[in-house]
């Protein structure tokens, strides 16, 4: 029997101007979470990460708890063993590509042995070339792959990406879609993905949570959920 | 010309501006990233040295270090001399001048850092301290080395409160500021022409090169 690798979110955040209340479960595949800006998808996908605190909830990954507000569990971001892919990609502008892909693998590994492994990272999403430049020469669609490279090389229980393809033109993220779909796949991880981009939801998405102020509307399959739009 | 008040001016101010160092960007970070009530208060009370009078500054430390106080007695207890009228006063004198410079550039310059960066390598697997030393502090470096050549011109330069707490003893706590001050005071022109050249090319020197540091915004 494989272990479990669901990600089982229930997460309720209370802000001055804002609430999110939702519960949904990512199992392995692409699960979108789709909606307005301001329906709380970042937020929710910032406390899965631990980079927010909800005020109640539960947050689990399989059988690894990672946040109970009743148990008082709240496990740190950097024990929690996830990737997460920023809107602005964070790549560090202090640091070669291959030096940004290596930070994140395994340090009980010797160093050689994370350089291998971030260099074939970077070959995987084809910007070898680039391992030794740093981001601040990257074009958008370089610095994207390098990003990705970055957090798929540490061997995740689990990706998020926040938008991550909202700077690039359409050809370019629909390349960049199917590469991530491919290795998502090929990881047999659980990935969550937050965008407003129909388009994108569909060409990723296995599964789509739809949020709306703070609220999950519906979840389900991409195609039951998600129609194709006539113009698309 | 004396060299003798030059090489302590530069012993007492490397040795002043590594500990303003240490303690300025410890609580440069407390300042720019820890929420804590009275944070600004305390920032206020550090960088009060930059603009109280050298004597009332050499005042409050006089009575806070002195023989009779807790802290003298207790520094004189352990080492077996006396923190005032000693070299270690001259070292205290100019790393409190130094201080409050390190403290604002530091704060500034790490405050500066995106704080995305500082959670991606959290997201990346890296503690608090790790996330610091690898990306907060090189990406602030170029900002605090900046204050940090600054507080060592402001070491240099200190009078006042050496003066205060160190006393003007030729050999022990003299430095170039205040042997300057005695060679004029005795019609020693010649002798004080030398170490002012010296000063001025220094903190000149020290300015330029700030000037160029500023002008990039991290290492790369």
């Amino acid at each position: 029997m494989s272990a479990d690798r669901t990600l089982y979110a229930r997460i309720v955040v209370r802000a001055r101007s804002f609430a999110l209340d939702v519960a949904f479960e990512a199992p392995a595949g692409i699960t979108v979470l789709f909606g307005p800006s301001g329906a709380g998808k970042s937020t929710a996908l910032a406390a899965i990460a631990g980079l927010v605190r909800p005020d109640a909830g539960r947050i689990a990954l399989g059988a690894d708890v990672w946040f109970d507000a009743e148990a008082r569990v709240d496990r740190p971001v950097h024990l929690r063993g996830l990737a997460f892919v920023f809107q602005s990609l964070a790549l560090f502008p202090h640091m070669t590509a291959v030096e940004n892909v290596a930070y994140g693998i395994d340090r009980a590994l010797a160093k050689k042995d994370r350089i291998a492994r971030a260099m074939a990272m970077l070959e995987r999403m084809r910007v070898a070339h680039l391992a030794e430049r740093r981001p601040q020469t990257f074009s958008g669609g370089e610095a994207q792959r390098v990003a990705l490279a970055r957090a798929f090389a540490r061997s995740p229980s689990i990706v998020l990406l926040d938008e991550p393809f909202s700077a690039l033109d359409r050809d370019l993220r629909r390349e960049l879609c199917f590469d991530v779909k491919a290795t998502v796949r090929e990881l047999g991880l659980p990935a969550l993905l937050v965008t407003h981009h129909r388009g994108e939801a569909r060409t990723l998405g296995d599964r789509v949570v739809m949020l709306d102020s703070g609220r999950v509307v519906s979840a389900g399959t991409v195609d039951e959920h998600l129609p194709k739009l006539e113009q698309e | 010309m004396e060299w003798h008040p030059l090489l302590l001016s530069l012993q007492v101010s490397t040795l002043a501006t590594a500990i303003a160092t240490l303690a300025g960007v410890a609580l440069g970070w407390l300042l720019a990233v820890r929420r804590f009530p009275g944070r600004e208060i305390l920032d206020v009370l550090f960088s009060a040295p930059m603009v109280l009078p050298p004597t009332v500054l050499g005042y409050y430390v006089l009575v806070a270090v002195g023989r009779r106080s807790v802290i003298g007695h207790a520094f004189e207890a352990v080492t077996g001399s006396s923190l005032v009228f000693t070299r270690t006063g001259a070292v205290l004198a100019a790393a409190i001048g130094a201080f409050p410079i390190v403290v604002k550039s530091a704060r500034a310059a790490l405050e500066g850092v995106d704080p995305t960066l500082v959670r991606a390598a959290r997201t990346l697997g890296a503690g608090p301290a790790r996330a610091f030393f690898t990306v907060r502090l090189p990406l602030a470096a170029a900002g605090i080395t900046a204050g940090v050549m600054l507080a060592f011109a402001r070491s240099l330069g200190d009078f006042g409160v050496t003066l205060m707490i160190a006393g003007d003893i030729p050999g022990e706590t003299q430095t170039a500021s205040l042997a300057i001050y005695d060679a004029i005071q005795s019609n020693r022109d010649r002798d004080a022409l030398g170490m002012i050249l010296v000063m001025s090319a220094v903190a000149i020197g020290i300015l330029y090169a700030v000037n160029k540091l500023a002008g990039r915004k991290h290492v790369g």
